[in-house]
């Protein structure tokens, strides 16, 4: 069996929300929309779906979420709505270290739609330069945009500071917390958050499945427009049996939240204290004080990070990498570039994301093989010497 | 995950002539850290002779970096200097049995080191070869010369190609411009021109419609205005022109009046009530547009009467 840390990327749909949603192909495949049983059946089992998503992110209402697609619609239909909504406020607050769905479409917004973007920089180890923050924050922004937590170093930004001081110049607040929904407890009834984007992949549902939350009372324009579902906020026939695969999956991630804070926090410390000690030259990347329970990114200097996946791989590890060469890009991460993390060692980051499903057996195979892996590397290196780190190598990140 | 060959993976798991190697008389090293791929190729070049017998490399990179670096080595051993020069990039693919478009920079790498090495060899300053090439990429320092081989050994068009096999212009990309000058010299050099990408027609959306209106050019507009006749000779003209098509199929059109812009048409056997009847209509309406140089609507005669 196959050792899967990446759990970032996505994750292993549970064999329990497979057996609830099969019904809804072959048995229950009415349109929810119809006036007879079969219809019926299917939008009772959506509304369920939709209050175990409203409680696993603590909303005041179910009629709050919105199922879309995923987090990429998700975002989209969030930063779109909010310039619709505020057409006289030209401009839009983001981090340097987004995902690309956010990213992308503000580098969008801003070469074709004039639209004036901030990119709030980042320290060493990814929190967010509050001070810069403060000072793009105006009355001239239209939607705030930062993510819950990040997707490579599982650095965790104070959301619920920023929301309110997007408040404060009357800022919508969206969070992208595709990462964080199911990992960290949440509590949107008493928040300032306006929206926020998750993505059922993430959390053990089945990949195309995703929701929305929007605050009631914040205003909203649809991004997809047709029929009357989710309440004429987002058209086309509801994905039912992935709505239902997405519920059942919150209401699991519900019950497993202590888990995750606690047992797989436990195995993620383990992996990293073990690699950090056996491996010379080599660090931890992201606020190890502030980061999502389950996300481990260690970069190895002097080597390259497609090659110790490649190498992983072959020992049925599956793990991921920032390197320029694992992206199809020919660019190291925007991430560890955003952090500072110097070339020497963002090519070699790699990132161990687990998940409840992952054994303390797993993780001691990978703390067995890695020193192995590495040194094989590094001694193809024209960067590393017999007597280890080039000579005159001073450790510029620790 | 990377498509790679059997042959690059053999050269990644368990590369040959890794390490380094101490009886050297050349060294070769291309690349940085920055970049993400760094090669230092050694060399035993027997003085008298001019045969490399020994290569060793050091690699930073990625898996297909450390297999071209492989490869390179076992390519070389045995040759004499002046035959290694011949070696190019597209032979260190050609030996890896391909690699993906985007790792082509890779083999371009293995081919520098190699000159590099055997300047180096012969006391000359490697960069000295190409002085008069400009920088052209500074985030992963590529110059002109490098970008004109690969060009020229590889047969390059676009700039998307340079870039996958160079690595210029893949961060920043404010070396695009100068990249596609760069290219077009080149190209024009060779008597080609820099393809506009996406210039070409699409394709016909309907299968068959091609055959029923050709798809030609669009015609110069006509100088003067057509008088009524000769408008309904060249409609005549045109249908006549279509009609074996349709009688293939079993079908025919009839012209049944001219109102300005609209013209009616009547199609019959199986041509009427077919069900790509208005896919027909279009057809005519594409190959009447060509041959009277303005827009007109071909109407099926049954639309007249509910008018």
């Amino acid at each position: 069996m196959g050792i899967y840390l990446d759990n970032n990327a996505t994750t292993r749909v549970d064999p329990a929300v497979v057996a609830e949603m099969l019904p809804f192909f072959t048995e229950h495949y009415g349109n929810p929309s119809s006036m007879h049983g079969y219809g019926a059946a299917v939008g009772g089992k959506i509304e369920w779906a939709r209050g175990e998503v409203q409680k696993l992110l603590g909303a005041a209402f179910d009629t709050e979420i919105v199922f879309t697609s995923g987090g990429t619609e998700s975002d989209s239909t969030a930063i779109l709505s909010a310039l619709k909504a505020y057409p006289k406020r030209r401009e839009i607050v983001t981090s340097v270290v987004e995902h690309p769905a956010i990213l992308s479409l503000c580098d969008f917004l801003e070469s074709k739609e004039g639209y004036k973007i901030h990119r709030i920089p980042v320290d060493g180890k990814g929190n967010l330069d509050l001070e810069k923050y403060e000072e793009a924050l105006s009355e001239n922004v239209a939607v705030v945009s930062i993510m819950w937590a990040n997707n490579e170093t599982g650095t965790i930004f104070p959301v619920e500071l920023l929301a309110g001081m997007a408040k404060k110049v009357g800022a919508l607040f969206h969070t992208d917390a595709v990462q964080a929904v199911g990992k960290l407890p949440m509590n949107l009834a008493n928040s300032n958050i306006d929206m926020l984007s998750l993505s059922g992949h993430k959390l053990h549902a089945p990949k195309g499945i995703g929701a929305l939350y929007i605050k009631r009372g914040v205003r909203y324009r649809p991004m997809m427009r047709g029929g009357h579902q989710e309440r004429g906020r987002r058209a086309g026939t509801e994905n039912a049996p992935a709505i239902v695969g997405l519920g059942k999956a919150c209401e699991m991630a519900r019950e497993a939240m202590a888990v995750e804070l606690t047992q797989v926090a436990a195995l993620r410390d383990r992996l990293e204290k073990a690699l950090v000690e056996a491996i010379p030259n080599c660090f931890v990347t992201g606020n190890p004080a502030n980061r999502l329970p389950n996300t481990a990114n260690v970069a190895f200097e002097f080597i390259e990070g497609e090659a110790i996946l490649l190498l992983l791989n072959e020992e049925g590890i599956a793990a991921s990498s920032g390197s320029a060469c694992t992206s199809g890009s020919l660019e190291p991460s925007h991430v560890m570039r955003a952090m500072g993390v110097p070339y020497t060692a963002a090519h070699g980051a790699t990132r161990f994301s687990l998940s409840r499903d992952t054994t303390a057996e797993e993780i001691d195979t990978v703390i067995r093989v890695m020193p192995g892996i590495i040194e094989r590397l590094r001694k193809l290196s024209p960067y590393w010497t017999n007597q280890g780190a080039p000579a005159g190598f001073q450790p510029v990140y620790s | 995950m990377w498509n790679y060959s059997d042959k690059l993976k053999e050269h990644f798991f368990n590369p040959k002539n890794a390490g380094v190697l101490e009886e050297a008389n050349a060294v070769g090293e291309v690349g940085s850290i920055s970049c993400g791929d760094a090669l230092r190729l050694m060399l035993k070049v027997e003085p008298e002779t001019q045969v490399i017998q020994d290569a060793r490399f050091q690699t930073f990179g990625c898996g297909s970096a450390i297999a071209s670096s492989s490869a390179l080595t076992e390519m070389i051993i045995g040759k004499t200097v002046d035959e290694a020069l011949t070696v190019t990039n597209k032979d260190i693919a050609d030996f890896l049995e391909g690699l993906p478009p985007e790792k082509m920079h890779c083999s371009v790498m293995g081919a520098e080191a190699l000159r590099a090495a055997i300047a180096n060899y012969r006391g000359e300053e490697w960069v000295d070869d190409h002085e008069e090439g400009e920088l052209i990429c500074k985030c992963f320092g590529v110059d002109a010369a490098m970008i004109e081989r690969a060009v020229e050994v590889n047969a390059l068009t676009t700039l998307e190609q340079v870039t996958n096999y160079t690595k210029a212009g893949a961060s920043c990309k404010t070396c695009h411009e100068k990249i596609e000058d760069l290219l077009e010299t080149l190209l024009a050099k060779q008597g080609k021109t820099l393809e506009p990408v996406a210039a070409k027609e699409p394709a016909a959306a309907v299968v068959g419609l091609d055959e029923i209106a050709p798809l030609a050019a669009k015609p110069a507009a006509p100088v003067k205005k057509l008088s009524n006749v000769q408008r309904m000779q060249i409609v005549m003209a045109a249908l006549d022109e279509m009609r074996p098509y349709l009688k293939k199929d079993g079908g025919d059109v009839e012209l049944i009046d001219i109102d300005g812009k609209n013209i009616y048409v009547r199609l019959s056997g199986a041509c009427s009530g077919c069900q790509m009847a208005s896919v027909t209509i279009e057809g005519i309406q594409t190959k009447l547009v060509e041959k009277l140089g303005e827009l007109v609507r071909v109407i099926p005669h049954t639309m007249m009467a509910a008018e």
